[in-house]
């Protein structure tokens, strides 16, 4: 069969006890875009790196046009034809995109020829598949999309026919995810063969010719992606039928729980994250703030929860202000009812090396009910954990298991856990998604509901724009640190995306 | 996404691996001794004679390991909170003041019973002194703790040198050292824990603060694993990001972990002091500090670690004097040297062997679970 690009036969791989790729069979045909979906954890990286020759499979073949070949390393995957574009770009941030197109493949001591090939390729390039970029322009100066599109380049430019993209769209706006699809289809068109590794299944509905779907390393089914639907892909995925929709009932706002005004916070550079922000929380309300992610989301919650020292504004927790003569402790706003669940649990949220009983109490480990004021009271600290594993089903059950040994979901259960459990008044939320497979993510969202009906104030973060806006009573648009409208969750996904990008923000604010 | 995590059983992890690091050291060790034309073999055989050959030997070799147990407790600690603390070196040196002063008060009046516990907490005190002032530096103007220690231990030393040859040297003297302690001022030796194994401790000055290590040994493991302080400390250790968001004040951190560490630097001064030479004598420190990093490092800062690594590098020491004496072409640098290979290969290179060893356990698991499966 010579219309096969790449076809995996009988694929195994383990680390230590843990078996990622269970005898996966796959092909992949010639001038496809293929997607493969899955929870995290699934194996699909795992699989994608073996294809990329990042890791080496402990049996199983790999043939690529038909051919069997054997892929050490990244360089034969290269010289297979294959080309990968990560999730989290491999790019020299001050180096040109010219000099990162060439960068490993410069052919030569003396740069000036090899200059000369790449600026023609690039051009080349760039016409024949409509990928416009200043090859001059330093790449740190250049938004995520172009970025990203700068990737997608580095593998055409060593002739991959063959590009993996591994969750492309997670940094992207709605908008320029459009934009990389018409890439995606254009270079289909040109015969390129594409496998594209999300866990969005929208993007897989959109976009591909056919999925494949992976569970706990097993390759479960490859379906047609127009004779399948989101719901069949979602239940494929999860192993059970899957609540897609978030149900909530109406919402009764109550007290101003929250309120910050005038919120100014600058990074350490001084840089204006966060540009004179001010909105309200109240009681048994959800609040969503939308945008794309580096618009001063993550400053704002870091200021609210006394991390990052704002410059100017204030912050009222319950009507007082959160700050005592300019400093705001975290210790303190957390006995004052404000719990937080970080943006990024792998550093701030968790202590990864810890065992789980001691991330349970991170941040209230000075509570008297787990320690005296010098000792830690070990077995009651075991014991709540072991009652908030029950809880929200943490697996597996075990309180003295290093923390970096559970799934992004467990982990986020962990961190939702221990916030949510203190009864707080104010719970300000990050990414409560982000990494989660799609069990735990329809557990988090009604866990969210549930603290809403109870009537805290919930202040919510997210890139996710589906998540915002199945979640939250009201959405707030963050762009450029400031926030540029204030919609119904009930707005279209076009007219939330031009406020994130900027463009209806800037009208409304002019008018 | 995650990269699937491999953990080793605890054997493996705390026996095998460090074993196989200390083998692949002392084969090195032994193609270095090959080299100068002696017989490695030989050389093997005095090493470990000389160090427990006789009970008088093992009392040196113990009597070193208390000294090593000290300065690798005071570097673990400040590991633990993510401080790489160099300036054991310096805090024991000035932790020597705390022991002399009290030595030199009540020796003449008081039992040793009396003046131990003074010279602990006086040594304890100069040493955390020693290391608050780079805590507190790092703690307020960010000036980075590995650079201030290894500045203060040469502070330490031109200070010491100026205390020794003015202030308390005895008039007349020309030894830049105290007076002789009298009986008050000399620490008990432990002929009489040797003595249960049938040995003779000799002229070995193994002495009770032997004890008062494996003490502060078992309140280090208290300390990190049992208090509160500790659970700060390994959060900050861990995560500066973490410990921010939990409101743990970093500053503090680095300023208690500091003095807790330099305090342990300085509690090693009792071991020389008071337990052999009883008197302070100039440079009376002899690198112990910079041991101490070692034995940490290959302690896996634990004090379960901490203690047998300890206990190697008195081997290392005692024995290692003992092959100079009866090789004399191997010359007390080739020791250093030998010793040095056993750092390299237990401290710096300690993960060299391990995705080897790691892989074998994969496969090793994968059979068994290959059995299993057939079995079912």
């Amino acid at each position: 069969m010579d219309d096969i690009a790449i076809e995996l036969r009988g694929i195994d791989k383990s680390f230590g006890l843990v078996h990622a790729n269970k005898n996966i069979n796959l092909r992949v045909r010639k001038g496809t875009i293929h997607g493969i979906i899955g929870e995290n954890g699934a194996g699909k990286s795992t699989l994608m790196s073996i294809l990329y020759g990042f890791y080496q499979a402990d049996s199983g073949e790999i043939l690529v046009n038909g051919k069997s070949v054997a892929i050490r390393d990244p360089n034969t995957a290269i010289s297979v034809g294959i080309g990968m574009v990560h999730q989290h770009f491999m790019l020299v941030e001050n180096f040109t995109v010219l000099e990162n197109v060439m960068l490993g493949a410069e052919d030569n001591q003396i740069l000036n020829k090899g200059i000369a090939k790449a600026r023609r390729e690039l051009k080349r390039l760039e016409q024949e598949y409509a990928l416009e970029v200043n090859p001059d322009a330093l790449i740190e100066e250049l938004p995520v999309g172009l970025q990203q599109r700068v990737e997608i380049l580095k593998a055409l430019y060593r002739k991959a026919d063959i590009l993996i993209l591994d969750e492309p769209t997670g940094v992207l706006t709605p908008a320029e995810a459009d934009h990389l699809f018409r890439i995606l289809d254009q270079l289909k068109a040109q015969g390129k063969t594409i496998i594209l590794i999300t866990h969005k299944l929208r993007e897989i509905m959109a976009i591909t010719d056919e999925v494949s779907v992976m569970r706990r390393g097993e390759m479960v089914a490859t379906r047609t992606t127009r004779e399948t639907s989101v719901e069949e892909l979602a239940e494929l995925m999860v192993g059970r039928r899957v609540l897609l929709r978030v149900e909530k009932g109406e919402s009764r706002p109550g007290d101003v729980k929250l309120a910050v005004q005038g919120l100014t916070v600058k990074d350490s550079r001084g840089v204006t994250m966060v540009d004179g922000v001010s909105f309200e929380v109240r009681a048994g309300e959800i609040v969503g703030i939308a945008g794309v992610a580096g618009n001063g989301q993550s400053e704002l919650l870091e200021a609210i929860a006394g991390i990052r020292k704002p410059t100017a504004g204030t912050v009222l927790l319950n009507g007082r202000p959160a700050d005592v003569a300019g400093h705001a402790d975290p210790a303190e706003l957390r006995s004052r009812g404000l719990a937080h669940v970080p943006e990024d649990r792998h550093h701030v949220g968790l202590v990864l090396k810890f065992e789980e009983s001691e991330n349970a109490i991170l941040g209230y480990h000075r509570d008297p009910r787990y320690s005296n004021g010098v000792f830690l009271n070990i077995d009651a600290i075991r014991r709540d954990a072991e009652e908030k594993i029950g809880k929200y089903d943490i697996r597996p059950p075990n309180a003295r298991l290093k923390t970096a040994n559970f799934s992004g979901g467990n982990q986020q259960k962990i961190v939702l856990a221990r916030e949510m459990e203190r009864d707080p008044d104010v719970l300000i939320i990050g990414q409560p998604t982000r990494g989660v497979d799609v069990g735990a993510i329809e557990f988090i969202h009604k866990r969210i509901i549930e603290m809403r009906d109870q009537g805290k104030a919930v202040l919510l973060v997210s890139v996710e724009l589906d998540e915002i806006r199945s979640l939250s009573d009201r959405i707030l648009v963050m762009f450029a640190g400031r926030i540029v409208g204030e919609r119904s969750p009930e707005a279209t996904e076009g007219e939330l995306g031009l406020l994130m990008a900027g463009v209806e923000g800037r009208k409304e604010a002019a008018e | 996404m995650s990269t699937p995590y491999a953990k080793l059983p605890g054997w493996v992890e705390y026996g095998l691996i460090p074993l196989v690091n200390l083998a692949v050291a002392f084969l090195v060790a032994g193609l270095v001794v090959l080299l100068v034309g002696e017989n490695p073999f030989e050389a093997a055989y005095h090493l470990i004679n000389g160090a427990f050959g006789r009970g008088e030997y093992i009392g040196f070799t113990l009597y070193y390991a208390t000294t090593f147990i000290f300065t690798g407790l005071a570097v673990a600690v400040a590991f633990h909170a993510g401080l790489f603390n160099i300036g054991g070196e310096g805090q024991a040196y000035v932790g020597g003041i705390g022991v002399a002063l009290a030595c030199l008060w009540l020796d003449q009046v008081m039992p040793w019973y009396v003046v131990f516990p003074l010279a602990i907490l006086g040594s304890a005190f100069f040493g955390a002194i020693w290391a608050f002032l780079p805590g507190w530096l790092q703690a307020r103007r960010g000036s980075h703790i590995v650079i201030t220690t290894i500045m203060f231990n040469f502070i330490a030393s031109s200070l010491m040198v100026y205390l020794l040859t003015r202030v308390l040297k005895p008039l007349g003297s020309m030894a830049p050292q105290t007076r002789t302690f009298a009986e008050g001022g000399q620490l008990p030796k432990l002929d009489w824990l040797l003595s249960i194994f049938g040995l003779n401790v000799g002229t070995a000055p193994f002495n009770i603060s032997f004890l008062l290590a494996l003490a502060a040994a078992f309140a280090v493991w208290v300390l990190i694993w049992r208090t509160r302080l500790g659970y700060e400390m390994r959060t900050m250790g861990h995560s500066p990001s973490a410990a921010r968001y939990a409101g743990i004040r970093e500053s503090r951190i680095v300023v208690i972990t500091m003095m807790i560490s330099g305090g342990l630097a300085g509690m090693m001064a009792l071991n020389p002091i008071m337990g052999e030479q009883f008197r302070m004598q100039l440079d009376f420190v002899q690198g112990a500090g910079f041991v101490g990093i070692a034995v940490a490092l290959m302690g896996r800062s634990h004090p379960g670690g901490i203690i047998p690594a300890a206990i190697l590098f008195g081997v290392l020491y005692q024995g290692g004097a003992e092959i100079a004496f009866e090789m004399p072409s191997i010359s007390r640098d080739m020791i250093v040297i030998i010793q040095g290979l056993v750092i390299l290969f237990a401290g710096a290179l300690e993960n060299m062997f391990r995705p080897p060893i790691a892989r074998a356990f994969a496969m090793r698991g994968e059979r068994a679970a290959l059995v299993q499966t057939k079995g079912a």
